[in-house]
């Protein structure tokens, strides 16, 4: 163990404790932190869905965008990098987005639900490892985008720009449409009724997003890269995040073991493997998990803003089609569209090679 | 002959992959251009893991050349 290794560790223990904390003042239960999850809310807010129980602006999102430019500008990071594939990965980020809203989580989400005893997540994680390997293949078969370009400084601030118009929304919570009640929407029950206090929140994404992008922490990025030359930096973050959740929950009395009654879940084991499968390939193949979407995208990544803006257009339509699993199972149309969304994936992952 | 891998632009984790290629190949000196600090933390540490020595060199606009080798 290096420096490095101590900082991804480090960083990976006090992510897993900061979920659980963030359950403790209010986030739904094993969800303290989840990409997918928290993106899926904002969609809600801003009323590009109309699900009623998932409406608020997590202000854990614009943290830990705005805590990774920070990180970025200090470490002399912050660079406008884009045009590799920019719609392809707009494309991922929709895919990668409806197959963790099948699951119910985006990759952290599935560690903390690991941590916290929901043995569905199993299932989710054996289809995360079956798509990245499967991501891995075509990797190795001369999968690329094609080389970013360096672009525009205005370009490199568009995303945390966003953030701060989305911690304005969050603060102020203007409604637009009186007569229809927003946006900005808020749930009066359901998952997007619970949250901590909006300063902790940003705090700790803010916190989260800065460490993230020091450590390059990566979800998908872990198990990919055991695959690829067993190099186990990033999969030492992994099993630091588990043990930092597991702690926590053992402490504060949340650990439940078991595959029923686990707070925003469903037992459908094929589709909890198959929605993880779909993140698992997707991220691949744009480069990193929905976490590391984020991250770069505060550091002037353009196509990683492109790849969230994709996400967040992914959950819009994961609500608004049907797609998205609820406690008591997935849908058919979400099944079908996780199918479609392999094979399309798989089918960019083939065509798109080196000339 | 120094076998140059310009993995400038591409995204996580080509400029690893690339590199390793060149080094299953039998590649016993390497130049590998990168542009960004995750892309030279990822290749130095694959480098160092084969057995290879690692100079590296900072060039404008964040750019990177590392040089590394087999060494004797």
């Amino acid at each position: 163990m290096d420096r490095r290794d101590w900082l991804v560790v480090g960083t990976g223990l006090l992510i897993g404790v900061l979920a659980v904390v963030l359950v403790k003042l209010g986030n739904p239960g094993n969800m303290g932190l989840c990409i997918a999850c928290f993106i899926r809310d904002t969609a809600g807010a801003l009323g590009l869905h109309r699900a009623a129980i998932v409406q608020y602006i997590r202000p854990e999102i614009p943290g830990l965008v705005l805590g990774a430019f920070f990180a970025a500008l200090i470490g002399r990071e912050f660079r406008s990098k884009g045009g590799s594939g920019s719609i392809i990965r707009f494309f991922l980020g929709i895919f990668m987005m409806i197959g963790a809203l099948v699951f119910l989580g985006c990759p952290l989400r599935m560690l903390l639900r690991l941590g916290g005893g929901d043995l569905n997540a199993i299932l989710g994680l054996v289809g995360f490892i079956v798509g990245i390997i499967g991501g891995v293949e075509l990797l190795k078969r001369g999968f690329n985008l094609g080389r970013a370009q360096t672009g525009t400084i205005i370009g490199a601030l568009v995303m945390p720009l966003i953030a701060v118009v989305l911690v304005l929304l969050a603060i102020n919570k203007p409604v637009f449409n009186a007569e229809a009640g927003g946006p900005i929407f808020a749930s009066a029950e359901g998952p997007g009724s619970l949250f901590a206090p909006l300063a902790i929140s940003l705090a700790i994404g803010l916190i989260v997003g800065f460490l993230a992008q020091r450590a390059r922490l990566c979800l998908s990025g872990g198990i990919r890269d055991f695959a690829l030359t067993k190099d186990t930096y990033l999969i030492k973050g992994y099993g630091a995040i588990f043990l930092g959740v597991l702690i926590a929950n053992l402490i504060l009395g949340y650990f439940n073991l078991g595959f029923a009654d686990q707070p925003v879940a469903h037992t459908d084991g094929i589709w909890n493997f198959l929605g993880m499968a779909l993140v698992g390939l997707a991220g691949i193949l744009a480069g990193g998990c929905p976490l590391r979407q984020l991250v770069m995208s505060g550091q002037g990544d353009t196509d990683a803003g492109m790849t969230v803006l994709g996400m967040l257009v992914g959950a819009a339509l994961a609500h608004n089609f049907m797609l998205a699993s609820s406690p008591a199972g997935p849908t058919l149309y979400g099944k079908i569209v996780v199918i479609l969304g392999i094979v399309i994936c798989a089918g960019i992952g083939w065509f798109c090679r080196e000339a | 002959m120094k076998k140059v891998v310009d993995a400038r632009g591409l995204s996580c984790p080509l400029p690893v992959l690339k590199t390793k290629e060149a080094i299953d190949k039998g590649e016993q000196e390497i130049e590998v251009l990168v542009d960004n600090n995750t892309a030279l933390e990822n290749v130095t540490r694959l480098a160092h893991s084969r057995g290879f020595k690692v100079a590296t060199n900072k060039c404008p606009d964040g750019e990177w050349q590392i040089l590394i080798n087999r060494g004797e």
